[in-house]
């Protein structure tokens, strides 16, 4: 057993064999996934509760395929509409959830460290799906397995991270998973979207875009995330995308067979030319998706796991 | 009334910096006559401090006391209680309640409800503008009658600096000490921690430490238009003390203070969203740190505080952002500044300096020495007794220290006030 951790809440604490486990057994679920292969039998029996306090048809939807093709009972929480607004605090939703006894409890929260707070509270194994400015664990994972597959390997390759960093939890997981596996990250952004102290992280840090994407093996975009910003990060977005917006002709400055990613939702003709996006010799994006739910069945499985050891031997101890 | 002599005391005098054995006699309320060998006793009652420390008790600038409003949180007598554990023999308390202390009559209400339950000196502090809203100054002169020492907005910014100008202007012609929160708002809205690295790393918003260079620069260039006497709460950035430097050099009538956590924690405690680290202004970096505390030994920076902030358990059990800002602190100022002394950067009698005679001298008060002729605030503590922190034991109704589970020195044994024992730890 090389998955210890009892949550996923981010890639900060994941150790690097732990990563590799969970990319291999994703990706064979992504090909099982593409033969039809069913798997009804390993989250059987189990609950999942998605707790989205922040909008995202994308990846709660992608949560609630990955819990329902491995047979758990999946259920969605529209946390927005509900008890927030009557004024209840976040560890009072987490204990009355846990009261239900949940055993995979998926969230999604507008604020930084919310996720691990509520993990304090609870008994079931929680996966963070979003946090705040702070990470998207299984984003990573996702991209990380479509860049496995699309290269063949997940270390020493160079890779840019483009656009909006600031608001990015993606960009936070990306450059903390992709630094563990040992390749090189250059960010590229406008120094308003940039945060500081990311030359400390091991990145190499570039305002221009021509110059960040020389040579590169993954191209990988981030979205302007224009509903978390309170004004005036960028003048406008036609120059946005006049400087940073990936077209042919920045895109030609990487190397030749370097693949084009992006989170989605994209913002066609803000950070990412149409076409470039369509390209199927250079984009993945329809595949990121796809590993996504493959990634979200491999984490599920091996929390499921860990859940019931421990439940095991908690039995174990009492019998 | 009897006389008290205390002997084989370690005096801890901030006023020639020394710290030697002698003993010290009290009469009437008051300082008498301060010795280097024990004296005849008379009959006088005797207190053996046994070697350990004597000081001034320490007088502490910017206490908030949630009466009126949120008495659950901490009030007049669970405060004065702690005070007088940690050895705070004079509390300045905060206007920053609900509502805020803006008229002569709230600030009656905070001296009567003082008065009434607490052991230690309280002097309360009065809003310099209606509501703290920063649109219109107080009645500065009555609330002054009326006994406020001190105005201030507390942790809110007077942003048109015409009013603030204003108020400046008004409170020179009386004399009135003007306390300012140098954090420039624009800059620091909406921020939880300090920007940087750490910021970055756990997504949260971060305010540059240049915010507060920048609002005590726009402080120091509308003292030097009104003249009037100013004292900076938090200093806590290295980037700002060249300035606080000049203006001081240049003969302006200001000084400054630090709260104890800034000199003691810096931005990496807040570690994985501990709310209880959460300040303001946020913690700083660890290079931040060592240069305020130089510049508290230096007497650059005048004033340690524990800025004592309650807040319920509820406030704090919150995701980092929403969470509430600040930390108790009255228990914990001396074990915490006592740091500094067990980490040799600063020596006791300049670290009772800053707790005692720097904050008299701020508000012209007699108290915060060992002289004869000055009242008799008195602390006797162990600078090395060791002690594991359990926020659980405090005296305050709230218990949101950040040095829970800490291991901390210093201990307080007594505390005098007017020469009355209202502290003893056995």
């Amino acid at each position: 057993m090389t998955f210890r951790a009892r949550h996923l809440l981010g890639i900060e604490h994941l150790h690097p064999t732990e990563i590799t486990t969970l990319l291999d057994l994703a990706d064979s679920y992504a090909d099982h996934n593409r033969r039809g292969v069913a798997h009804r039998d390993v989250l059987a029996g189990l609950t999942q509760i998605n707790m989205f306090f922040e909008n995202s048809t994308r990846t709660q939807a992608s949560f609630e395929i990955a819990g329902k093709r491995l047979g758990a009972d999946v259920m969605n929480m529209e946390m927005q509409a509900s008890s927030i607004k009557k004024g209840e605090t976040l560890i009072d939703t987490a204990l009355t959830l846990n009261a239900m006894h949940p055993d995979l409890l998926v969230v999604r929260h507008p604020h930084s460290g919310a996720v691990d707070l509520l993990a304090q509270k609870v008994n079931c194994a929680v996966l963070n799906a979003g946090d705040g400015k702070h990470e998207h664990p299984t984003q990573a994972l996702l991209d990380a397995l479509t860049i496995r597959r699309a290269k063949g390997r997940l270390h020493r390759l160079s890779i840019a991270i483009c656009g909006d960093v600031a608001h990015s939890r993606v960009a936070r997981s990306n450059i903390m998973l992709l630094g563990k596996m040992e390749n090189r990250i250059r960010l590229i952004a406008p120094p308003t979207l940039m945060p500081s102290g990311m030359n400390e992280f091991g990145c190499e840090v570039f305002e221009d875009m021509e110059e960040g994407l020389k040579d590169v093996d993954v191209v990988m975009m981030l979205r302007l995330q224009k509903e978390r910003m309170d004004g005036g990060f960028i003048p406008s977005e036609r120059e946005y995308f006049h400087r940073y917006g990936l077209d042919a002709a920045k895109l030609a400055h990487a190397k030749p067979d370097a693949i084009v990613m992006h989170p989605g939702p994209m913002n066609r003709g803000v950070e990412i030319d149409g076409t470039i996006a369509d390209d199927i010799n250079r984009s993945v994006i329809q595949e990121q998706v796809e590993m996504g739910v493959a990634v979200r069945m491999a984490a599920m499985d091996l929390l499921a796991q860990n859940l019931r050891a421990a439940r095991t031997e908690t039995q174990g101890v009492m019998a | 009334m009897t006389d008290t002599l205390f002997i084989n005391a370690r005096l801890i005098d901030p006023v020639a910096l020394t710290d030697t054995l002698g003993a010290l006699l009290v009469r009437g309320g008051k300082i008498a006559e301060v010795f280097d060998t024990n004296p005849n006793a008379g009959d006088a009652q005797v207190i053996d401090c046994g070697g350990k420390c004597l000081a001034p008790g320490i007088i502490d600038i910017g206490v908030k006391v949630s009466e009126p409003g949120e008495r659950h949180k901490e009030s007049f007598r669970s405060a004065g209680r702690a005070a007088a554990a940690g050895g705070v023999t004079t509390i300045v308390t905060r206007p920053d309640t609900l509502p805020a202390i803006d008229t002569p009559e709230t600030l009656e209400f905070v001296e009567r409800r003082a008065q009434a339950d607490a052991p230690v000196h309280v002097l309360p502090m009065a809003a310099l503008t209606k509501g703290r809203e920063g649109r219109e100054m107080t009645e500065i002169g009555f609330l002054q009658d009326a006994g406020a020492v001190a105005f201030s907005d507390a942790d809110r910014v007077v942003t048109d600096t015409k009013v603030f100008s204003r108020a400046l202007t008004y409170a020179r012609s009386l004399d009135a000490l003007v306390i300012g929160h140098t954090q420039d708002p624009g800059l620091s809205k909406g921020a939880a921690v300090t920007s940087g690295k750490f910021a970055s790393l756990r997504g949260l918003p971060g305010v540059t430490p240049m915010a507060e260079r920048m609002a005590l620069d726009r402080d120091i260039a509308l003292l030097e238009m009104t003249g009037a006497r100013y004292h900076a709460s938090q200093i806590t950035t290295a980037r700002a003390l060249p300035a606080l430097e000049r203006a001081k050099r240049n003969g302006l009538n200001i000084t400054a203070g630090v709260g104890v956590h800034h000199l003691t924690l810096n931005e990496m405690d807040v570690a994985d969203y501990r709310t209880f680290f959460k300040v303001k202004p946020p913690l700083r970096s660890e290079d931040d740190r060592v240069a305020v505390v130089q510049a508290v030994a230096d007497g650059l920076i005048d004033v340690i505080s524990s800025m004592h902030t309650p807040q319920d358990e509820e406030s704090k059990r919150l995701p980092f952002e929403e969470a509430a800002s600040g930390a108790v602190g009255l228990e914990t100022l001396l074990p915490a500044a006592l740091r500094l002394y067990h980490a040799e950067m600063i020596d006791l009698p300049r670290l009772f300096r800053a707790l005692t005679l720097n904050p008299a001298r701020v508000l012209g008060l007699e108290a915060g020495r060992l002289q004869a002729g000055a009242p008799a605030d008195l602390i006797l503590f162990d600078p090395d007794a060791p002690l594991q922190l359990d926020r659980s034991q405090l005296l305050s109704k709230s218990k949101n220290t950040p040095f829970d589970g800490a291991r901390m020195q210093g201990k307080v044994l007594g505390t005098w006030v007017d020469g009355d024992r209202i502290w003893e730890n056995a």
